[in-house]
Order: structure tokens, then sequence, then C-alpha cells
């Protein structure tokens, strides 16, 4: 009784875990399942046809696709336009920063429905044809801010006695960000990219609006929600999860290396400062 | 909005960075300020105008430029029962999602240790996997011969002898599919908390109960305010859950911005309840956040 009292919040916690993968493990066995009809809702029968023709059904594959080029533009102008917002707003003073701070708190409190019906207004309005471009626009938007808070964070946390010590010792500006502050606030961008990736490849509300005829993955869902879902959507999305997890772990084990070998410097290292 | 990440407008930066002032700031700024000003202010003022269109006479989904206030009277007494709901199952979704989260952010924080940052990941993870996946496997684990609704229709506990197409499972899949976005601050804020304040509480006799009252509570207020905000406002504007998990006596206002904007090519009373659903929203975060004390959220 005493132990329960003891470890009952590490007994929640793991509950609440669980109770988050309960999902991820429904769309994982039933991506191995053989549906009964067209609904892939019950188990019936194990079969590994989708994970053998994952673009077995038509549209499958190429919505996939079409979702992973926009996520790649998207992060990748969101990504640089961000990661430029935060050194101004961390590393420069200029006029007009409550507006600014303002325009990249709003996007994220407004609900993804307004911002998508929004967009849909301003391009009808200017006759412009819906498609890949009108999307991806719209992703780099709502993904701005997110970069923002994100690197921003990382440069508020970095000590400044790195980039002072880098020209103590004669770096030239551009040696310093190039040798000193980059490779310190990479870690943030990349982490931002890959939130913002995330967000761009799984969104469907702000994507809906604004796509017109094109077909990207979770519209893809969407469509096929109403009449069955193909199994292949179940292994993509499964195989989406297990190369993002494996990415996100592979960045921690990386990070806790780095910081292992910054707190304890090689002994040759040590040596050589020693005698020196 | 990480949880509180300060220097809100104006505020002095902390000491030891130097802040430059050249053109170099504001040529980093304008690209994407100006992307922002583009495509999220200016569509708020289209879809202002929009919203005050009227029709024109024998051509569907054709509008002209007018100052219809009348659309807004005529959306909200159509569509109060939908606005309601939304607020409605958003409320008790967030709060359900604080009572989730708490336990697990203070675990992480305070006695997770080494396992600390795989929680982390753990947290994340089911991000990873679609949305719309996520929302449609509930259907199978709610399903009404499944194990979850047959053990509560054996203790006689559901009014409709069901779960899907009800209103529970609508509420069940928001808290499921925000719950990160409550974890998540929470955690920053209780991370911040020095052990040692708990401690010295306790040392003074106060008693878990009380210590976590009057110390770890308060000091993890920034949290609980930017967790509910980034909770309640997405799912306050979703649909996605009510369209799946739900039965058309569910529907909320997501569902009808969509419809009307999509389907019936209704532009005017679409804008007209995005605006009043943003207008609404925006009230309810700037009186929370000053009634919460926390000003630095950006």
């Amino acid at each position: 009784m005493r132990w329960l009292r003891k470890n009952l919040i590490g007994i929640v916690a793991v509950l609440v875990l669980v109770y988050l993968f309960i999902p991820i493990a429904v769309i994982m066995a039933l991506s191995f399942n053989n549906p009964k009809g067209k609904f892939n809702l019950s188990w019936n029968e194990f079969s590994l046809d989708a994970w053998t023709d994952l673009c077995g059904v038509p549209g499958v594959c190429s919505s996939f696709v079409t979702s992973i080029e926009i996520g790649l533009v998207a992060t990748l102008g969101a990504t640089l336009l961000g990661t430029m917002i935060s050194f101004a707003l961390v590393r420069y003073r200029f006029r007009g920063r409550s507006t600014t701070n303002l325009l990249i708190f709003l996007p994220m409190a407004t609900p993804e429905v307004v911002m998508g019906a929004s967009l849909l207004a301003l391009f009808l309005n200017m006759r412009l044809p819906l498609g890949i471009v009108t999307v991806t626009v719209a992703h780099v938007m709502f993904i701005i801010s997110f970069v923002v808070v994100t690197v921003k964070a990382r440069l508020q946390g970095m000590d400044p006695r790195l980039e002072e010590a880098a020209r103590d010792l004669y770096a030239n500006p551009r040696a310093v960000f190039r040798y000193v502050t980059f490779p310190l606030v990479l870690p943030g961008i990349l982490g931002a990219a890959l939130l913002g990736f995330s967000l761009s490849f799984d969104d469907f509300i702000i994507s809906y609006f604004n796509a017109g005829t094109l077909v990207t993955f979770p519209i893809f869902i969407w469509g096929a929600a109403q009449r069955g879902i193909p199994v292949q959507v179940n292994a993509l999305a499964s195989l989406v999860f297990l190369v993002a997890l494996a990415i996100v772990l592979g960045g921690q084990f990386l990070g806790h290396r780095r910081r292992k070998a910054l707190e304890n410097p090689k002994p040759i290292l040590v040596d050589t400062l020693s005698r020196s | 909005m990480a949880a509180a990440v300060p220097q809100a407008g104006g505020q002095a930066p902390p000491a030891s960075v130097v802040q430059r002032k050249s053109r170099t700031g504001y040529v980093l700024l304008f690209p994407g300020m100006a992307w922002l000003a583009v495509f999220f202010a200016i569509p708020l003022v289209t879809l202002f105008a929009t919203s005050l269109q009227s029709p024109i006479e024998g051509r569907t989904g054709r509008y002209k430029p007018g100052l219809e206030i009348g659309n807004y009277a005529s959306a909200l007494s159509e569509y109060w029962p939908q606005f309601l709901r939304s607020f409605l199952y958003a409320g008790v979704a967030t709060v359900l999602a604080l009572a989730i989260a708490y336990p697990l952010a203070y675990f992480i924080a305070f006695r997770a240790g080494k396992w600390r940052s795989l929680m982390l990941v753990l947290v994340i993870a089911p991000s990873f996997a679609s949305f719309l996946l996520r929302t449609y496997a509930w259907k199978t684990i709610l399903a009404d011969e499944g194990p979850i609704t047959s053990t509560l229709n054996a203790l006689h506990l559901l009014p409709d002898g069901r779960i899907l197409n009800t209103w529970i499972a609508v509420i069940a899949g928001l808290t499921y599919n925000f719950l990160p976005f409550m974890i998540l601050p929470l955690y920053a804020a209780l991370e911040k908390i020095d052990p040692r304040l708990i401690e010295a509480a306790s040392d003074l006799y106060a008693s878990p109960q009380t210590a976590f009252r009057k110390v770890t509570w308060p000091l993890s207020m920034p949290g609980v305010v930017a967790g509910t905000l980034l909770t309640f406002i997405p799912a306050a504007g979703d649909y996605i859950n009510a369209e799946l998990l739900g039965s058309p006596k569910n529907r909320m206002i997501g569902n009808e911005i969509q419809t009307n904007f999509i389907e019936y090519r209704d532009y005017p009373t679409a804008s007209a309840l995005s605006f009043i659903l943003m207008t609404i929203i925006l009230v309810m975060v700037f009186t929370y956040i000053r009634r919460a004390g926390t000003e630095d959220l950006v």
C-alpha cells in the first residue's frame, strides 16, 4: 500500500503514455489486416498485402508524394524566413517590436479553419487558381511562427561568452557566425525544420480549403474515410511514424553524445591544455 | 508559444546579449514579416470584407461588395447552437486534458531522471502518425461491440447505449488529439521550478497536498495557461473529430464554416462565422491571460 502511494504518480504517468499510443497500436495492427468489406475498422485476418504492395490502390502514393513535396518546399521556406526573424528579434534593435511579436503570435492563436477560410477568400478574390502553389504558400505562413518560437528559444539559451571568446581570439564577425553561432543554433534550426515538416505533412484543414482539386495525403484519407480507408494508408502512416521516431531518437542520441563530449573533454585535450 | 519564453514587446534583452541597432535587423525581419502580412493579415481583412458581401441575384456563388451587417445577425441566429456546442466540447476536453496531462508532466519534470528526454520524445511521437488516422482509430477503439463500450454498458453508464456517434466520442477525440499541446507547456513550466522550494515547504511542515496547492500549482500557472490555450483554441475550431466520431447532432462551428464555404459556396455566411469564432476566441484569450496574470506568453 505504501509502495502504491509512493509510486502512484509514476503509474499514472505510464498509463497516460500508454493511452497516447493506443491509436498508434490500432493503426499499425490494422495495417496487417485483411478487412472484411470496405471498412478497415475491425480485425479479420492477418495479411501482408498492404506492405508488399504499398501503392496498390490508385491515388495513395501520388498523394503521399505530393505531401512530401509540399512539406519539403514549405519547410525550407518557413525555416529560412523564421530563422531570419529569430535572429532579428534576439540580436537586433528595431522599431515596431510589439507589432512584430503580435503578428508572430496571432497565427498560433487563430483556429486553422479561420486561416483556411481567410486565405481562400483572398485567393478567390484575386481569382488565383487553387493548387500546389496556394497550399505551399499557406503552409509556409502557418509554420513560420513555430520556427520563430523554436529557434528564438535556442538563441536566447546560448551562452554569449562563447561568441565573446571567439571575438577575443580575433575571429571576424563572419568567422564568429560560421564557426560558433551557426553550429550552436543548428540543432534548434533542425528541430524547427522537423516540426515544420510534420506540421505541413499532417495538415488537413488549411490544405483542404486551398487545394482545389489537388489531393494531399491527408485529403486522400479524408475522402477515403467515407467509403473505407485502404489498408495501404495504414501501412504508409506506420512507416512515416517509425521513420520520424527514428530520426528524433537518433537526434537525441547524437545530442547526448555531443553534450557528454563537451562536459568531459577527451583526456588528450586536457593533457595538451595543462601542458601549455 | 513555448510557455514562458520571456521578452514580450519592448522588454529589455538579457543583459549579456548585445543587441545591435543596424539596418541588418530590418533586412532579416522583412521577408518573413511580409509573408505573414500578405498571407495572414491581409486575408483576415479580405475575410471581413467577404463577410459583408451581398448575393448577386440569380447567380449562386457570386457576391458583390457590400455592407451587409445583417449577415452577422443571420449567421448567429442560425448557428448559435453550434457555437455553444464548440465552446462546451472544447472546454470539457481542455479540463480533461489538464487532468490527464498534469501527472505525466509532473513526473517527467521531477521524477523521470535519465528517462526524461525519452519520455518527452514519447509524448510527441504519436503526432508523427496522421491526425486523421489517429482520430479514425478511435472508431475502432470505441466501437459498439468493443471492450470499452461493452464494459460501460454492462455498468449502465452510457445514456445512449453507445459511445460512437455521440458527444462522448467527440469530446474523447478532442481530448486525445490535443493532449501533447497540454503536456509540453506544463512540463516546460514545472521543469523551471526549483525542487528546493517544494522541499522547503515540507520542511516547514506543509503536507504534500498543501505543498502542492501553495507552491507547485501556483508556480506551474504559466504552463497551465499556455497549455489550456493551446488545447482550447484548436479544439474549438476543430471539425475533424465531430465529423469522424460524432453524428449530425454533434456538429461544431468548424463543420458549418467548412460546409458553407466549400459546399454551399455561401462565402459571406462562412466568413461571418469565421470572424465571430476568431473574435470570441481572441477576447477569451486576452481576458484569460490578463486574469491569470501571465503576460509573457509569446
